[in-house]
């Protein structure tokens, strides 16, 4: 229940705050050297690129329409298990080219990811800085928000309020916004109690800046570090847990392909059709794999003392 | 100590009140929760009859305040789709939800643990980049994914395990690897980092002074330390765990209460629902106070907060 063991487990690896002074040529070239020598960063970084211009590009790049369903084409198996060219990675139990489906996954992933950290962000960030920054009640009823929000089971919750108001991808993304916030108001109460007690806040405070501008001004640049490994955290929290959904049925709901829900239609064929769960699941690996490689790096490059 | 048990356990009390305030509330976002029951086609004589049988017609407050006391005596009320009381539907299903925990945290800490220390005795050793591997692997796959592969692989393509139910133990065996393996990677970290900070201290270096063997040294003395904030790490993921177990369950087929869970929320079973969230997350509460309290006696220190 404390924030103490809170704060403890899930922010150790994200609780180091930077507060650099401003970058000059040196430590740019610095910063620069440490960005690229980091295999884990440059590796999940390269990937997040081509998964999102996968994305981007998917109306160009697809083969065929990911709705157009062809029942005399069901289940043809990809290229190097003896399908054909015409459907690279095979057809699914519509009859639905395989490729196509899964390059228009990616767009629901991303946008699932970035949409849920941007509205969990903005609550958690909020609470976080309230509660760091004015000591005292505010800092209780935040924590105190927290443990509930801890307490709650998530994937239980999220499938139940899905169920309540429908399937839809904006009902999916604002549910999972509205439950992912905790990191982040863990991560940030932190930062923000570590920064205020610093000498440029003081001084602030002492030529009588007001608090907004103290905020916006002096804390919340020295929080944008933490912040992005956060979100990315995040942001690969809420990709997984859309799958987690969707393949419960109770997330994004047919037609629309999901990787949760193409995992969860190749179920089906578990027994004589494995590769009908295997690209997908690849897929969604590949990708929180990659953010988290990427998130990991931010840290390690922005903040090297924290490494271990 | 005692005030610091007394705080702690008004804070969880005041938590559990919030949550099963929320999770009550739940039956209200879902509309008219007797037009649900009655189902299409029912008249509104019907709907009036299920909704004064159900006390639907009295004040929210009313309502939550009933349910709230006849849940603190163990009665949840009845499941509108099986017609029996929710709690001993749940009773049974709950100990497959137990044990699959329990198993689970043995199996992460039996694999997290040694894993860790051997990762910090020699940091930057195949053996620690192999933890780094496992661990970093383990926050990306979904835990369906990876419970489909396993099913693949040793019950469909080498016949060892049977695929799903709940009949004997050796339907425990993957989900618990599943579920064990989520949990692994954070509490491997924080063996290994416990361990890198204990090791470089000066009690170490003296037991090494006195003779002690590398074993005694890194078991007795040092491991002892680093474990502290493991053990309530371990808690606080069991909580976790449990909550989680629901996407494991339910690729199992193993019929504890999370795969009841998933089934009532397919139903429109509100109770139970509702029960089973408030039981989670008292499981969550409960672990967590325990945890706390087991720091605060292991470390004086944290007595304060």
């Amino acid at each position: 229940m404390s924030a103490a063991t809170d704060a403890k487990d899930l922010s150790s690896d994200t609780t180091g705050v930077t507060a650099d002074p401003p970058l000059g040529p040196g430590r740019m070239a610095a910063l620069r050297g440490r960005i690229f020598g980091h295999a884990g960063f440059m590796i999940g970084a390269g990937v997040l690129l081509l998964i999102v211009l996968l994305a981007l590009f998917a109306p160009l790049l697809a083969p065929h329409d990911p709705y157009a369903q062809n029942l005399m084409m069901r289940m043809k198996p990809p290229v190097f298990l003896g399908g054909t060219w015409e459907h690279p990675l095979g057809t699914d139990l519509l009859g639905r080219d395989f490729l196509s489906r899964l390059l228009y996954g990616a767009r629901v992933s991303l946008l699932i990811g970035i949409v849920a950290a941007l509205i969990s962000g903005v609550i958690g960030t909020t609470m976080g800085v309230l509660a760091g920054y004015f000591d005292g009640r505010v800092d209780a009823v935040v924590t105190f928000l927290i443990n509930c929000r801890l307490a709650m089971p998530v994937v239980l919750v999220a499938l139940a309020i899905v169920a309540v108001f429908g399937g839809s991808l904006t009902v999916v993304v604002t549910v999972l916004g509205l439950l992912l916030w905790d990191r982040f108001a863990v991560v940030m109460r932190a930062s923000t109690r570590q920064i205020r007690s610093r000498e440029y806040v003081t001084a602030a405070r002492a030529i009588g800046c007001s608090v907004p501008r103290i905020v916006l001004t002096e804390i919340m640049p020295n929080l944008f570090n933490n912040l992005i490994v956060v979100a990315t955290l995040e942001m690969a929290h809420a990709i997984l847990l859309e799958a987690a959904l969707s393949f419960l049925g109770l997330g994004v709901q047919p037609p629309t392909p999901s990787w949760g829900l193409m995992v969860s239609e190749g179920k089906q064929m578990l027994l004589f059709n494995p590769w009908m769960i295997t690209i997908p699941g690849i897929a969604l690996f590949a990708l929180v794999l990659a953010i988290n490689l990427l998130g990991d790096g931010l840290r390690d490059v922005t903040a090297p003392e924290n490494r271990n | 100590m005692l005030s610091f048990i007394a705080r702690r356990l008004g804070l969880a009390a005041l938590v559990a009140l919030t949550v099963s305030a929320l999770s009550f509330g739940l039956l209200f976002l879902s509309g008219d929760p007797a037009s649900a029951i009655a189902g299409e086609g029912a008249n509104d004589a019907d709907i009036a009859a299920i909704r004064s049988f159900y006390g639907f017609d009295r004040p929210v407050i009313v309502q939550y305040g009933d349910w709230l006391w006849s849940a603190l005596h163990g009665d949840f009320g009845q499941s509108y789709y099986f017609q029996l009381p929710v709690s001993s539907l749940i009773a049974d299903r709950l100990s497959v939800t137990m044990t699959l925990g329990v198993c689970g945290i043995v199996f992460a800490l039996a694999v997290a643990i040694p894993l860790g220390v051997a990762a910090a005795v020699r940091p930057n050793s195949i053996v620690d980049r192999l933890a780094l591997f496992l661990s970093v692997v383990g926050q990306a796959m979904p835990s369906f994914w990876f419970g489909l592969l396993l099913i693949v692989l040793f019950a469909v393509k080498l016949g060892w395990l049977p695929p799903s139910g709940t009949q004997s133990w050796t339907n425990f065996v993957m989900p618990t690897v599943v579920l064990g393996y989520y949990a692994m990677p954070a509490i491997m970290r924080l063996t290994r980092a416990g361990m890198l900070e204990v090791l470089g201290a000066d009690y170490i270096r003296t037991a090494r002074a006195k003779g002690a063997g590398e074993w005694r040294v890194l078991f007795k003395h040092a491991l002892r330390n680093a474990v502290i904030p493991v053990v309530s790490l371990a808690a606080v993921q069991m909580g976790f765990m449990l909550g989680g177990s629901i996407v494991v369950e339910s690729v199992f087929a193993l019929h504890g209460a999370g795969f009841l869970a998933w089934e009532s929320i397919g139903r429109n079973d509100l109770p139970t629902v509702q029960a089973l969230i408030l039981i989670f997350s008292m499981f969550y509460i409960v672990f967590t106070f325990l945890a706390d309290i087991l720091n605060a006696w292991l470390d004086p220190r944290m007595r304060t907060g």
